[in-house]
Parts: C-alpha cells; sequence; structure tokens
C-alpha cells in the first residue's frame, strides 16, 4: 500500500505541470516523459516504473509447470519400481528359446513384419523416436524387389511417427496397451491376434530393453516362422541344430515348431512390452527431473530480474521524491 | 525310465565321438555376440544409427557339451512373472510331457517336448519338489541342461482340494451342457486341467 501511494505521489509530482525550478534529474526526468508521450505506443503512461505484471505472470505460470513435471517425475518413479522387479523376473523367459534356436537377425526372406514396440504417452524423452528410428532403418533393410516388409505398431506414439511416412507399409496397430499393468494373458491374446491377421516369414520384435533409470538400448528380437526356422537350421549358421532334439508330442515336427515359434512370439512380446514399459518410465522420470530443474532455473532467474526492476523502480521514485522535495525547499 | 536310461548309454558312447559334439550346435559360439553380416548391412543402411542390440549379445553363453556326462542336471524353470529355477544343479527333472512322465536325468539326448498339464518335479538328493504346471514346453539341451518354459506354475502343496473338486464337477456339468463347439473345447479343457490336478493331489 504504501509503495503505491508513493508511486502515485511520484507521478503526481512528475505530471504536474507547475513545478517550479526543476532540478536537473527531474529535468531529464521530464525529457524522458516528454519522448514517452510522444511515442505513446513504446512506453505508456506511467512506465517509467516498469511494470513487473508480465514477469509476475511468467514466474507463476513457470511455477505451475514446475509443480506438474515433479509431480510427474513422483508418479514415473513410484510406477517404475513395481514395473522394474516384473521386468527383471520377466527376462528368464526368452533365453530358453535363444538358447534352443539360436538368432537370425540377418535373414533374408521374403515377408517380414517389424513390430514396434513404443509407448501410448509422450513426454518420456527419445524412447519413441528411438523405436520409431531403428525400425525405419529395418524396413528399408529388409523391404526391396520381391520382398516385402510392414509394420505392426504398438502404443500411440510410434503410429503417429510412422503413419507419417509409412501409411502403406502399416499393416495393424495397438494402442493402450499400458492400460492396465500389462500381464501374460493379455500379451497372449495380442500376440495371437497379431499371428492370426499377418503373414510372415520373420517377425522382428523392436523394443527399447531397460539397462538403467538413465540408459535403454533399442533391440531387436528375430522370429522366425516354422518353415524358415527348419531351412535355416539345416543350413547351418547362426541357428540352432534342430535335427539334433527329438521331439516329444505334437504329431509331426512342424507342428511342434508352429507351437513354438508362437509361444516364442508371446514371451518375446510380453518381455518387451516390459521392457519397453520400464524404459519408458525411467525415460520419464528423467526428463522430468531435468525439466524441473529447468523451471527451477528460469524461476531463479525471472526472481532475479523481477526483484531488481522492483528495487530499480523504488530507488528512481525515491530520488525523484526526495530531490522534488528539495528543489520545493530550495 | 528305462527307456532313457537306455538313451543315455546310446549318447554316452555317441558323445565320445567328436562328429556328434559338433552337431550339437544347441550352444552359442562364445566369441560372436553380434551377427556380422547384419552389422554390415545395417551400417549400409544406416550408418548414422548403432544397430540395435540382439538378444544373443544379451545372453550369457552356454557351456559346450562336455566329454563326460557330468553327475548333476543344471535346471532352468522360467514362467512369465518369475524365474522358478535359476542354473540349478539337480539329479533328476521329471516332465510331464504330452506323450507321458518323462524323467530328464543328466546326459539326457537332446529333446524338444511339449508340456501337458500335470506335475512337474524336481529331485535333489531325496528333497523332491513338486510342482503343478498348466502348459509349456521343456528343452533338454545335449550339455545337460534342460531349459522349462511354463505359462503358470505352483507348489502342489499350495492347491485346494476342496476347489479342485468343485471346479472339477463345475466343468463336467458344463460339457454335458454345453452346446457349441467352442464352448465344448473350453469345457474339455477345464475337466483336462482339474482332472490333472486331482490326479496330482491324491497320487
Amino acid at each position: 500500500m504504501a509503495m503505491a501511494a508513493l508511486r502515485r505521489e511520484g507521478r503526481r509530482i512528475l505530471l504536474s505541470p507547475t513545478v517550479p525550478n526543476p532540478s536537473p534529474a527531474a529535468a531529464s526526468a521530464a525529457v524522458t516523459r516528454s519522448s514517452a508521450i510522444s511515442q505513446p505506443e513504446m512506453a505508456p503512461l506511467g512506465a517509467r516504473s516498469i511494470s513487473t505484471q508480465v514477469v509476475r505472470n511468467r514466474m507463476k505460470s513457470v511455477k505451475n509447470i514446475q509443480k506438474i513435471t515433479k509431480a510427474m517425475k513422483m508418479v514415473a518413479a513410484s510406477k517404475l519400481r513395481a514395473v522394474q522387479t516384473r521386468t527383471e523376473n520377466s527376462r528368464g523367459l526368452w533365453e530358453p528359446f535363444t538358447a534352443l534356436l539360436g538368432d537370425a537377425p540377418s535373414v533374408d526372406v521374403k515377408k517380414n513384419v517389424i513390430v514396434a514396440i513404443t509407448s501410448d504417452k509422450g513426454l518420456c524423452g527419445g524412447i519413441n523416436s528411438t523405436s520409431v528410428k531403428v525400425s525405419r532403418a529395418l524396413h528399408k533393410l529388409t523391404s526391396g524387389p520381391e520382398k516385402e516388409s510392414k509394420f505392426v505398431i504398438l502404443g500411440e506414439k510410434g503410429k503417429v511417427q510412422l503413419v507419417r511416412d509409412s501409411r502403406n507399409s502399416i499393416e495393424m496397430t495397438v494402442t493402450e496397451l499400458q492400460k492396465n499393468p500389462i500381464n501374460y494373458t493379455q500379451i497372449a491374446v495380442l500376440a495371437d491376434d497379431i499371428l492370426k491377421n499377418v503373414e510372415y516369414d520373420a517377425l522382428r520384435v523392436i523394443f527399447n530393453k531397460f539397462h538403467s533409470v538413465i540408459s535403454f538400448k533399442p533391440t531387436m528380437v528375430t522370429i522366425l516362422s516354422p518353415e524358415v526356422a527348419e531351412k535355416e537350421s539345416e543350413a547351418g549358421g547362426k541357428m540352432g541344430d534342430l535335427d539334433s532334439y527329438e521331439i516329444e508330442g505334437g504329431e509331426t515336427k512342424s507342428e511342434i515348431l508352429q507351437n513354438l515359434a508362437e509361444f516364442q512370439f508371446s514371451c518375446v512380446l510380453y518381455n518387451g512390452a516390459l521392457e519397453n514399459a520400464c524404459s519408458e518410465l525411467g525415460a520419464r522420470m528423467s526428463a522430468m527431473d531435468s525439466s524441473s530443474r529447468n523451471a527451477g532455473d528460469m524461476l531463479d532467474r525471472l526472481t532475479l530480474t523481477y526483484n531488481r526492476t522492483r528495487q530499480a523502480s523504488i530507488t528512481t521514485e525515491l530520488i525523484e521524491i526526495i530531490s522534488g522535495a528539495s528543489a520545493l525547499e530550495g | 525310465m528305462l527307456r532313457h536310461a537306455a538313451r543315455r548309454l546310446v549318447s554316452r558312447t555317441a558323445a565320445a565321438a567328436p562328429a556328434r559334439r559338433a552337431l550339437a550346435t544347441a550352444e552359442v559360439p562364445a566369441e560372436a555376440g553380434e551377427d556380422s553380416t547384419f552389422v554390415e548391412a545395417w551400417r549400409k543402411v544406416a550408418p548414422n544409427l548403432e544397430p540395435p542390440t540382439t538378444p544373443l549379445s544379451l545372453m550369457k553363453p552356454r557351456p559346450p557339451t562336455p566329454a563326460t556326462i557330468p553327475t548333476k542336471l543344471t535346471v532352468n524353470f522360467v514362467l512369465p512373472y518369475k524365474s522358478e529355477i535359476a542354473n540349478k544343479e539337480v539329479d533328476m527333472v521329471i516332465v510331464p510331457a504330452t506323450t507321458g512322465q518323462m524323467g530328464v536325468l543328466p546326459g539326457h539326448v537332446a529333446t524338444i517336448a511339449e508340456l501337458k498339464p500335470g506335475v512337474l518335479s524336481v529331485h535333489e538328493g531325496n528333497d523332491v519338489t513338486k510342482y503343478f504346471v498348466s502348459s509349456g514346453f521343456a528343452f533338454v539341451h545335449a550339455n545337460s541342461i534342460a531349459d522349462i518354459v511354463a505359462v503358470e506354475a505352483v507348489p502342489v502343496d499350495q492347491i485346494d482340494p476342496a476347489l479342485v473338486q468343485k471346479g472339477l464337477a463345475d466343468f463336467t456339468a458344463k460339457l454335458g451342457s454345453a452346446s457349441t463347439d467352442l464352448e465344448k473345447a473350453e469345457a474339455q479343457i477345464g475337466v483336462d486341467v482339474h482332472s490333472a490336478l486331482n490326479a496330482a493331489l491324491t497320487g
């Protein structure tokens, strides 16, 4: 209140045209005022005490953003703990399959299906764009004359990015995977759905493997169709030698290989979805942490500017009052 | 059991020959974590992007087939939500294959077996741990490592006999009243699982 009164007072002194013997300071102020009047759009009336309203509004919004990012970080951190244990527990699931069937990333087949696992929500650093970039490069690698390569996209963000340039290659998309905590039954149903709707010689599942909160690695798992697997294992190479295994149960070898490939796909997809969810939460946590820190820095800078301006205007006004008073006395 | 004893003898004589060992390529070559042809092809397409990691580079390589049969069997028993048994050395496991109970001893011939609902027992000295598994696969490798992947498994002593009886009665009734093929198949699965559970508890 006192401040406002002072400010008003100062303005009145300056505005009154009947000030006798203006002191040099008041004169210069008057000069600036007259120039201010000549350019009213640049500095409106009374603008010599700089308005702090804009800065205050900005500070308020930055503070609110910081609150939101902090809350998001906390939410991600608390979710991460649960998902991380589940992810670590699911890691054993794909190893038996790799030990048995080996892995053939360089396999050259006609029908490639790229299953890209991405997240539904954004604000989680670069994990989705990494998945998309890898999928795109893989699409380039696997498509060619007499070959085709299709996308199956899990997650909203991957869909949005890939729809832009590879709309024609997208076979199916699935979203809202993470509405409920990921469980095996749900993934098995999804895997079944994918296998029913696409024809494949090789499925390539792409996801971000969780290493730590700040690091994740794009990973690709190749799953071959039973026929291709049989052919590859006969040709030798990276595939395990299936012929040396005796087969129990099932009518024929191809039937069991079919079951095996489908089961492998569901297991890999389950682990991949969990790994990706875990990476997403970790990435969101670190992204939100750095943005709250940024907001804090910005707030500090704004506060400094705000205080400095306020102080400067107070000082100016005080000088004006005092010099005005001393001019009256003299 | 006897039939596997015979197999053991066969595989023991076979394991001595290097040709037999070379055939069993289930284990991963120790040095090659990455597929070099894939990495090269990748570099041509996307020179600015690191090639994605592949499962082989993430996995610890499996040991090669030893010349002599080890005394213990290394077992990995995994479920989607946990690794029940990881790299544990045991004397024998009996898995419920679709063709019947299958005993796996060290030196068992390499096998892929599909599992049906039934009891999986792990024998370790005098201790026997019994699990009821729903379904899955068992892989026995030539290097005396057995990998068992199941969708669901519970220790047998955690099963409530009263609920099993009730479920069995329910599904038998459903099987009788089922009209469509799908319903019939679902009821049949229920009856199969519950009778296997019942047999596990009484047997």
